[in-house]
């Protein structure tokens, strides 16, 4: 049993279908996390200690694990972050912001990927484009192909899975047509890195980005992985101590990429245990993880099926590990709120994606998020108590 | 007075083992609770804060509050009928003069918890509100 990697689920009874938001933790990373505070606590890349150089070397190999994860080509392009969000502002700050007229996006951005563009002054028709959608939200290809026409030299922004629905982009594709027409591109992987391997040569991304959280690592870690041929033109975001080379009161000088991204102390316990996150991944594989999840989401569909009303947006083949729906006649949060009192965890809402709700017509959705360790009885738990929550509801 | 309605609900609610009994009774609540007229679910009615959409209107008769309130939500609905049944009709010294954290004792998490989606905790906000505005007004 895969939960048993998990001490959540001893301690908790909850039906957990809410890893789209976060994921629960395998004992190896809390258990890599203790053992940092309770054994080796120290600053990186500082003092030349003992315990200072323990840490250094753990923080660093997970930097050359994250590489060696992702297939990037050198440790130089892998930067440690507080998560996607900080990931994508800092390219938008660093990179985006001043070099770029255009920037585009799908219609199935999380706001992380919408509002750090209207920060800094792309607004939709000037200078922000939207990708349209065809039916079941697949991403319009010839739509981007035709924005791409009109605005050549533009940096796409584009998430590889659907935080709402789960629709799973054609990235290659994405990166090969953006790269036609001389633009850059981002590829937001929050959704993606627990259940889809990820090379970013073969990708052939320009900008990368995740968080550890949603793929069982501890929170407030991500990583930004810049391709090596950006890094040149990368501004510092942040700087102060650890970016430095030398100091003069008249002058700075920096250091190279990864460390002059990194200002300040950065979690070294959060990174530490991010690698025996990846590390679990790894054991389960990829394969495994993806042939479990399309069982688990079979059985959701069927079993939504069954229910009168219920509205899809999407087909099960599109999607990968979250699901959304609605039923028709009551508002998602009420589904939401009558699950969770019968300890069943989803979220209902927009999901921080209100523009394709507004797209849609819709207020939101109830989005059912899977995690590599539930299965089938949390499936049919979750199909019970909905059943239960619907007859409540209905009039 | 107010104790008392609170004692009340308080009764109603411990009915109740299970959680989901007890929200059914809130969602009956709500769907036996009348519809606002559409012209007054204007913004200024709207509690802000909340998910579902709010709408909770005060009214001044013979120097007390009266509320009426609506959701798109029919739980929210519900609950915010319950806070309503329990301001209603009443002067607005008793309203401010009243301690919120006594409405902890109804064991709602959404009026426990101030981040909840449903927002109880806004609408409290606002019944107070428009309570020190009108004693401004007064």
């Amino acid at each position: 049993m895969i939960k048993d990697d998990f001490p959540y689920f001893s301690n908790s009874k909850i039906t957990y279908l809410d890893n789209g938001a976060t994921t629960q933790k395998p004992q190896r990373v809390i258990d890599s996390v203790v053992k940092y505070y309770s054994e080796y606590c120290a600053n990186t890349h500082r003092g030349s200690y003992k315990d200072g150089n323990l840490a250094t070397l753990n923080y660093e190999d997970t930097r050359d694990f994250v590489r060696s994860f992702i297939n990037a080509n050198s440790s130089r392009e892998i930067i440690f972050t507080k998560g996607v969000t900080e990931g994508i502002n800092m390219v938008a700050s660093s990179f985006v912001k001043e070099n770029f007229k255009t920037v585009i996006i799908s219609s199935l951005e999380h706001h992380s990927n919408i509002v750090p563009w209207h920060n800094l002054g792309y607004k939709k028709g000037n200078g922000l484009e939207v990708v349209r959608f065809n039916n079941n939200l697949e991403f319009d290809l010839s739509h981007f192909e035709e924005l791409l026409k009109k605005n050549p030299g533009a940096f796409v922004s584009v998430t590889h899975v659907s935080n709402v629905f789960g629709i799973v982009h054609p990235i290659k594709k994405i990166t090969e047509l953006t790269h036609k027409y001389g633009g850059k591109v981002l590829i937001d992987g929050a959704q993606s890195l627990s259940r889809i391997n990820i090379d970013v040569k073969e990708i052939d991304a320009d900008f990368f980005v995740f968080s550890s959280h949603k793929s069982y690592g501890p929170t407030g870690v991500g990583v930004l992985y810049i391709k090596e041929s950006n890094i040149k033109s990368f501004k510092l975001y942040q700087t102060g101590g650890a970016v430095i080379d030398r100091v003069t009161y008249d002058d700075s000088t920096f250091l190279d990429s990864p460390l002059c991204f990194e200002a300040g102390t950065q979690n070294i316990a959060g990174v530490i245990g991010f690698k025996s996150a990846l590390e679990y991944i790894k054991s389960i594989s990829y394969e495994v993880i993806q042939k479990h999840e399309k069982y688990l989401l079979e059985l959701l569909h069927k079993g939504l099926g069954e229910i009168d009303d219920v509205l899809l947006y999407t087909h099960s083949n599109l999607v990968g590990g979250n699901l959304s729906f609605n039923i028709k006649d009551i508002t998602p949060i009420d589904l939401g709120l009558l699950l969770d009192k019968q300890g069943v965890a989803v979220r209902a809402g927009h999901h921080c994606a209100m523009p394709i709700m507004e797209e849609l017509g819709i207020d939101g959705t109830v989005r059912v998020s899977l995690g590599i360790y539930n299965d089938k009885e949390d499936i049919e738990n979750f199909l019970a108590k909905l059943k239960r929550a619907v007859s409540i509801l209905k009039d | 007075m107010i104790n008392e309605r609170v004692k009340k609900i308080i009764d109603d609610l411990e009915m109740f083992d299970e959680d989901i009994d007890k929200y059914e009774y809130i969602v009956d609540i709500g769907k036996n609770a009348p519809d606002l007229e559409e012209n007054l679910k204007k913004d200024e009615f709207l509690v802000h804060g909340c998910t579902s959409k709010v709408w909770l209107i005060p009214q001044l008769i013979d120097g007390k509050l009266n509320f009426k309130a609506d959701s798109n939500s029919v739980i929210v609905k519900g609950l915010v009928t319950i806070l309503v049944s329990i301001f209603q009709n009443l002067y607005i010294d008793d309203i401010l003069n009243f301690n919120n954290t006594e409405l902890e004792k109804l064991n709602l998490t959404e009026i426990i918890s101030p981040t909840r989606q449903n927002g109880v905790y806004h609408m409290l906000n606002k019944i107070r509100h428009y309570a020190e505005v009108y004693k401004e007004g007064v």
